[in-house]
């Protein structure tokens, strides 16, 4: 039986139909979520898709951080369930404190939409496995706050922990702490990246499909744990 | 019915580019000489008496969802007419 996935869709999510497409072609069963709702429908990972949750009132992810579901998101978490926040997905994750640090508004104060290069620095989470460490990808880049900040101690941690999934190369877009463009979790369950790899499954709409091996990772993590 | 003013200001050592493009059109504009960092401010109104129990309320409120500490400091003011103004800074 294939894995099940579920996609939180709050208001203002833009993205979540893209990702849970990406999971369809990656061989999971896709499973809507409601931000209203307090159960998680039994999924054996979530996604938090992009998007501007809320009109990104207050500062973006800070009201959607605290949707009814994201309550038995935190505590899935917490039990080790892998969850995925994507661009606007990664910044309520931040709310949440789920992962360290903030996303604050780009450095060139402009909103940036490219086709990025990123270095993949950690294959030791359960979004990542499929690929290896080092490997250069490209991933659709879309957002006006993708500014990643935290303090010198945090920084220090991720680093010397291998924390850091995924950097930019080429040119940083958006003046990242040391170009951090996804981060996991001291357990690698919960990852999070400015990046859509959900744009990046399908050659027809994208110039590569670096974003697959994102969904293949989940699924077979999921899969070696039955 | 009292008044609780909450300011929320990036912590210094964060960039703040709204800051920086208001203090871009401003020199621009011919004002020259003046940095702007920008924050935001919230007025509470809050119903009864501002106990302190009240006052501690509004400063949680402030740390759980208003400001994000990781990035923002606030400082909480109440604005109860003929009561000697009270501050909690964070």
């Amino acid at each position: 039986m294939a894995a099940r996935i579920g996609v939180v869709t709050f208001p203002g999510s833009l993205d979540d139909h893209d990702a849970l497409r990406a999971v369809r072609l990656s061989g999971g069963e896709p499973v809507p979520l409601w931000h209203g709702s307090d159960t998680l429908d039994g999924v054996d990972a979530v996604i938090l898709p992009g998007g501007f949750s809320y009109g990104d009132y207050l500062r973006c992810g800070a009201i959607s951080r605290f949707a009814p579901v994201m309550g038995e998101v935190i505590a899935a978490a917490d039990a080790g369930m892998p969850v995925l926040g994507i661009c606007n997905g990664f910044q309520i994750l931040c709310e949440a404190h789920l992962l360290p640090g903030a996303l604050i508004r780009n450095d060139v104060r402009t909103f940036v939409c490219r086709d990025q290069r990123l270095r993949v620095e950690s294959a030791d989470t359960t979004w990542t496995s499929d690929f290896t460490a080092g490997d250069e990808i490209t991933i659709v880049l879309k957002n006006g706050e993708g500014g990643y900040v935290a303090d010198e101690e945090t920084l220090r941690r991720l680093e010397g922990e291998g924390q850091v999934v995924f950097r930019y190369l080429d040119g940083n877009p958006n003046g990242s702490f040391h170009d951090i463009a996804g981060i996991t979790n001291a357990r690698g369950n919960v990852v999070g990246l400015m990046p859509h790899p959900e744009h990046n499954v399908d050659p027809l709409t994208g110039p590569s499909t670096d974003g697959v091996p994102f969904f293949t990772s989940v699924l077979s993590f999921l899969s070696a744990k039955v | 019915m009292a008044r609780v003013v909450v300011d929320v200001m990036p912590k210094p050592e964060i960039l703040d580019p709204q800051g920086k493009a208001v203090t871009g059109a401003l020199a621009r504009l011919g004002f020259a000489g003046v940095s702007v960092r920008q924050g935001k401010r919230f007025e509470l109104e809050v119903d009864g008496e501002l106990t302190p129990e009240r006052l501690a309320e509004v400063h949680r409120a402030a740390e759980t969802l208003l400001a994000n500490t990781v990035i923002e400091s606030f400082v909480v003011h109440a604005e109860e007419p003929g009561t000697a103004p009270a501050q909690v800074v964070d």
